[in-house]
């Protein structure tokens, strides 16, 4: 199969990971499309890798994996504590910076 | 002997920082230590004069050189002292007449709190007046010519109290610091021209320039005559700064302050003969003076404004004499000199009928006080005589001297103009001080209860009064002949101002009759008019002239609407222009700033998605411009 | 390696104003005498430089210099050194400011007891000195980069004292007088700012040119001939210069923000603001305008000489105006620094040691003038001049100073003012008559200003507010006297200072390639 297929797809992944980000209020979704778009990002790195022959592209998606994994911990607790404090995981209700 | 010239002014100096800095310890002694201070003053003058007199005509000048002033490149002032013939003249009248004024003033003052004040500013006068008849040169002749100008204010204003006087102090300070404008500007047009300012400098080197920066120079300096000597058109303070007490009027504002200008077109000589439009603008203020203060002088019924419209019209027969040239300086001087006698006298002579008359000032509520007052009366009767040149008397000397002399002017029309219009001044003169006199001292008491009911007592004034008008009222008797004797008076000058006997258009016994003619017409008509009949005691409405005349023939008028009522406006206008235009553009561009950053504020929303399609939105447009740049 | 005179100067106050900010709340007093103390030890030490300083004609043009490396990478070093001029205004900035610390004395206690860790009083007397600091080493300095540093940080303390010390003496609530002082305190700063925002750039592009900060490495360069400049160039860097020193001037038609400070600033402030910090500018003009940039001043000197002219007129004219006593006074002193810049570009010698004593005379009549009316200010409680009337009659001696600061503001013969206006009047006659002619008429309208605002409030009726006022206190006749003295034997014997001042005039007229117009008629 041709790698550029790969591509197509990561690019469709990544923009209906855009564009859940852009739509959905709720934090849960919005935190999910990241995910979409960071393994959309993945895959394109994979399959460039392939096209071009080396293990770059490789590495830099076990990169992206840990730093996802950071961040989901990081960001779930934001919004577990967000939720405890409003009762609500809309993004729109943290438009102050503060509680 | 030349290091006593300094002393002269340090006496005055000291007495003025000693009364002003002392406090009131001094409030009981301060009057006695500010007229010995003027006598010792007086007392070096004399000394220094009887010096003088010993030596050679050529040989009287003396100098002394205090210390460098301002050292700065090219430009030298020195603090340095010059006494010749025409300084000591002015020497002798200041401390001499400062003095007897100092005199009259223990007696006149005797009740007001602020007198030690009063003699500390009268102090202070002495001392600048000195220094600026004895400066060697123009810058200190400045600090002179200011420092007078300071202690006028001072006195003028010394009853601050009242509204008119802090007004009118200001008003004499103001109108004289535009004269003060055209000093400055002449010493800064000698500087340019000759690389000085001093006397002895710039008065030798008047040959070496263009008529033209001469003429420059003696306008400006006629222009600070105009002011220091109320002439038209800085005239208008005179009359105001009668507010001050009358010791003042008579020292300041008629015997002293008021001749500088006299003093300083006479020392300035040089330039002015090397200048004859200079010249002819300096007579023609003179004359034009000449008449004003006289037709002022006759519709005020005011005493001392009718004596101040006087003293700017005898102002005017010197400056007249003194834009002359040769022919006319030592007139000039004489007249100045027997002017501060009398005129001094006749003020004191006022002073002592208001001090006796509860400071009344409307002559029009005297009448018959020769009965109340004859020390006062005598004297000021003499004083009478001799300022309207009653033959023999001091001012008949001076007078008929510069009438001749203004008919020797230029040979020709000129001569006739000038010398008609100074002998008109002369019957003009008779007319208005035969009025005074007659208003005051003649005719049927017209004094009233005044609005607390008191009704003045009139007497006479006590002896510290009445000696100093005593040795005026002398002056005024003897000093004209005495200085006539031999031309004295002309040769003791000679060596300073230089001297060419006038050639009058017609003769000379013919001028000295028509004088006396004109003079008897004059206190004729006055005689008619005021002796004759009965004076009333409200101002009948009178001619349109009369009108014009008691408010200084409209010239006050004239500054209200053009100077004050605009000034103001403008200052007005100007306030508004900075406030909102100047200041506007800032604030304005504050506003702006503002409003940008108010309309940028609000894409700061706080919400996440917004921020995201920023991002998005901005990786959009890198990515495109990457491409972009790479398709080019 | 000689000893560091100057930087001891400037430190001196830097260390005072340390000392007294660490002085615990409860003593307010203490922190008072400190400051004094630490002002009258700078005195001291100015007085030392002035003494130490050659005046002879074979001295260096600048003397007591300093020099180390300081930021090596860029060239910038701290170098110091002092001209004549540069001793005349330290010696007028160590000289005012115990005057300003004793006429402040009251001025910063707190209006609350109750508070003990509150420390107004040891903040305001610390910002004093060390502004006074900053402005002393302004002076020195003869690193371009060392100077811009001093220049815009003094903004801050001066920030601070206008906007957290305000006159008490104000019209309507409290909460109105903060609001109109923080208005003033931002506006002083924004136009500050910017100014030195656009000088910034210029210094960077005179590195660029240059390729060194230092004065004395320029003037070498220049001398050898190795300074290429380009005409637009040293313009745009002339301008860059001239426009921060003509705001801090300040100049019209930069000006504005002057009256709001000093209106709103108590008077000790206000003297600090413009007879002190203000005198940075007009200094800084005479030395670094003139000598970075000789043929970008000659080029721009019609324009400057007009708005100087437009200074003096309009300032005056404006003081006539107000409504507001220190509004006048301020307003008056944007005529004098008109006469001030006027002298610096008439070129002629009189013209500069004129303005350069007008500096200083400038400071001392604005420091008598205006902590008189302090006084006066805060015995009513009012700065309209309206509120006044026949203080005379009550407060003598209060009335009689403020008449001798009224005299020297309009430039009295016989005060130092006078000597100075003169000077500049005729330095400028003698190149251009006709703008000297016109200034010449600035001497009537200060008459006009000067006697306004003496008739308004010290003669007349008594009016029934002030009918109570006190006289002078022996600590505000310690202030005022000594100034007084000094405006009189300035204006008698002005020698010490025009001759601390000639050689550096002489050498900023040969930077300029000027001369002296000579007289019409020579001299014998």
């Amino acid at each position: 199969m041709n790698p550029v297929n790969y591509l197509y797809l990561a690019a469709l992944l990544f923009s209906i990971g855009a564009t859940g980000v852009l739509i959905r209020r709720n934090a849960i979704v919005v935190f999910m499309c990241i995910e979409l778009m960071l393994n959309a990002c993945n895959l394109a790195f994979v399959a460039f890798s392939r096209m071009h022959g080396n293990l770059d592209g490789q590495i830099i998606a076990f990169f992206t994996m840990v730093v996802a994994a950071a961040e989901v911990v990081v960001g779930l607790a934001i919004i577990v504590s967000l939720f405890r404090s409003r009762h609500s995981a809309s993004v729109d209700d943290a438009s102050l910076m503060k509680l | 002997m030349e290091n006593l010239i300094a002393l002269l002014v340090a006496a005055p100096l000291l007495g003025a920082v000693v009364l002003l800095c002392g406090g009131r310890r001094l409030d009981r002694t301060g009057h006695w230590l500010g007229t010995l201070f003027a006598l010792g003053s007086f007392v070096v003058g004399v000394v220094l004069f009887m010096d003088m007199l010993g030596r050679d005509a050529d040989d009287r000048a003396m100098h002394q050189h205090l210390f460098s002033w301002i050292p700065v490149g090219g430009f030298q002032a020195d603090v340095a002292f010059q006494l010749d013939q025409l300084s000591m003249t002015f020497v002798l009248l200041i401390t001499g007449v400062g003095s007897l004024i100092h005199i009259y003033s223990i007696g006149y003052m005797e009740h007001d709190e602020r007198r030690r004040r009063f003699f500390g500013y009268l102090n202070l006068f002495l001392a600048a007046m000195l220094i600026l008849v004895i400066a060697d040169n123009y810058l200190l002749l400045y600090v002179g010519w200011e420092g007078v100008g300071l202690a006028s204010y001072l006195l003028i204003g010394f009853w601050q109290h009242k509204p008119s006087a802090a007004t009118a102090a200001k008003k004499a300070f103001l109108v004289n610091r535009v004269g003060d404008m055209g000093l400055s500007i002449a010493i800064m047009l000698m500087f340019t021209t000759f690389g000085t300012f001093a006397f002895g400098d710039v008065l030798a080197a008047t040959g070496e320039t263009s008529e033209g920066k001469l003429t420059a120079i003696g306008l400006m300096l006629l222009l600070a005559a105009c002011g220091k000597s109320a002439q038209v058109p800085l005239q208008s303070w005179l009359g105001d700064a009668m507010e001050g007490p009358t010791p003042v009027s008579a020292l300041i504002h008629a015997a002293t302050m008021v001749t500088a200008g006299v003093y300083l077109i006479t020392r300035s000589g040089a330039i002015f003969n090397g200048a004859p439009d200079a010249q002819l603008a300096v007579v023609i203020v003179g004359a034009v003076t000449l008449l004003f203060g006289a037709i002022v002088g006759c519709a005020k019924d005011d005493i001392k404004k009718a004596l101040a419209g006087s003293t700017m019209s005898q102002i005017g027969y010197m400056i007249l004499a003194a834009g002359l040239g040769p022919i006319g300086y030592a007139f000039a001087i004489m007249h100045l000199v027997t002017h501060g006698f009398f005129k001094a006298g006749l003020f004191l002579g006022a002073g002592s009928v208001m001090h006796g008359m509860n400071d009344e000032v409307d002559m029009r509520k005297y009448g018959g006080l020769r009965k109340y007052m004859p020390v006062t009366f005598a004297t000021f009767g003499l004083g009478y005589l001799a300022i309207i040149g009653f033959p023999g008397l001091s001012g008949f000397w001076s007078k008929d001297k510069i009438i001749e002399a203004a008919f020797a002017y230029d040979d020709g029309i000129r001569g006739w103009i000038f010398g008609g219009v100074a002998l008109l001044g002369a019957g003009i003169t008779a007319f208005y001080m035969t009025r005074v006199m007659l208003m005051t001292f003649f005719g049927e008491k017209r004094w009233q209860p005044d609005a607390e009911g008191h009704e003045p007592h009139p007497h006479e004034s006590p002896k510290s009064m009445t000696i100093p008008m005593i040795v005026l009222a002398f002056g005024s008797v003897f000093a004209g002949g005495l200085f006539s004797l031999n031309e004295s008076f002309v040769h003791w000058l000679e060596p300073v101002t230089s001297f060419e006997h006038p050639h009058p258009v017609i003769s000379v016994p013919a001028i000295t009759a028509s004088t006396v003619v004109v003079l008897l017409i004059g206190v004729a008509i006055a005689w008619f008019m005021y002796g004759k009949r009965p004076v009333p005691v409200t101002a009948p409405r009178g001619s349109v002239l009369t009108r014009a005349a008691r408010r200084d023939l409209l010239q006050d008028d004239f500054n209200h609407v053009v100077l004050v009522r605009g000034g103001e406006h403008l200052t007005r206008s100007l306030v508004y222009v900075d406030h909102t235009l100047v200041d506007g553009v800032v604030n304005g561009t504050a506003a702006g700033v503002g409003g940008l950053s108010g309309r940028l504020r609000k894409l700061q929303n706080g919400y996440a998605r917004s921020y995201a399609v920023s991002m998005l939105g901005g990786t959009a447009v890198l990515v495109a411009a990457t491409l972009l740049m790479r398709a080019v | 390696m000689s000893f560091p005179l100057l930087t001891l100067t400037a430190a001196v106050p830097a260390l005072g104003a340390i000392a007294t900010a660490a002085v615990p709340a409860a003593k307010r007093t203490a922190a008072k005498w400190l400051a004094l103390f630490f002002s009258l030890v700078t005195l001291a030490l100015a007085v030392v430089v002035g003494i130490r300083f050659n005046t002879g004609s074979g001295a260096d043009r600048y003397q007591l210099t300093e020099s180390h490396s300081w930021i090596a990478d860029f060239g910038v070093r701290y170098e110091l050194g002092v001209d004549g001029i540069g001793v005349a205004l330290i010696g007028l900035t160590a000289l005012l400011i115990p005057f300003i610390i004793v006429a402040g004395w009251h001025d910063a206690d707190p209006q609350e007891t109750g508070n003990t860790r509150w420390r107004p009083t040891q903040g305001f007397f610390a910002l004093i000195l060390m502004v006074e600091a900053m402005v002393i080493l302004s002076f020195e300095a003869t690193d371009v980069f060392l100077f811009y540093i001093l220049f815009e940080a003094m903004l801050i303390p001066m920030y601070f004292l206008i906007g957290g010390f305000g006159d008490r003496a104000h019209a309507g609530s409290d909460e109105n007088a903060a609001a109109q002082r923080s208005y003033a305190a931002v506006k002083f700063l924004l136009y500050n700012l910017v100014g030195g925002l656009i000088m910034l750039a210029a210094v960077i592009g005179l590195y660029v040119v240059a390729g060194t900060f230092s004065l004395s490495e320029i003037a070498e360069m220049r001398a050898a001939g190795e300074l290429e400049m380009a005409t637009n160039t040293e313009r745009l860097l002339f301008l860059g210069f001239f426009f921060a020193f003509a705001v801090k001037a300040p100049l019209w038609p930069l000006h504005t923000w002057l009256p709001n400070a000093m209106g709103e600033a108590t008077a000790p402030v206000a003297v600090l603001i413009t007879a002190v910090v203000d005198k940075v500018g007009t200094f800084a003009m005479l030395r670094y305008c003139l000598q970075l940039f000789p043929n970008a001043s000659e080029w721009a000197t019609p324009v400057v000489l007009v708005l100087a002219l437009i200074s003096i007129v309009y300032g005056a004219l404006l003081a006539v105006g107000q409504r507001d006593i220190k509004r006048l006074v301020a307003y008056a002193s944007i005529s004098h620094f008109g006469f001030i810049i006027m002298g610096i570009f008439a070129m002629t010698s009189q013209g500069q040691s004129g303005a350069t004593l007008y500096m200083v005379n400038h400071g001392i009549s604005t420091a008598a003038l205006m902590l008189v009316a302090g006084f006066l200010i805060s015995r009513r409680g009012s700065r309209l001049i309206a509120d006044y009337g026949g203080v005379q009659k009550v407060a003598p001696v209060l009335a009689g100073t403020f008449l001798i600061g009224s005299l020297a503001t309009l430039s009295l013969p016989g005060l130092a003012p006078f000597v100075s206006e003169f000077l500049v009047l005729v330095g400028t006659f003698a190149r251009y008559p006709v703008i000297g002619i016109i200034a010449t008429f600035g001497i009537v309208l200060g008459a006009l200003y000067s006697l306004v605002l003496y008739q308004r409030t010290m003669t007349g009726p008594v009016k029934l507010e002030v009918a109570k006022m006190p006289d002078l206190k022996l600590r505000e006749l310690l202030v005022v006297g000594p100034l007084i003295v000094l405006l009189v034997f300035l204006g008698v014997y002005p020698k010490p200072v025009t001759e601390l001042v000639d050689p550096a005039v002489k050498h900023t007229l040969s930077d300029v390639k000027q001369h002296d117009p000579e007289p019409e008629v020579a001299a014998k």
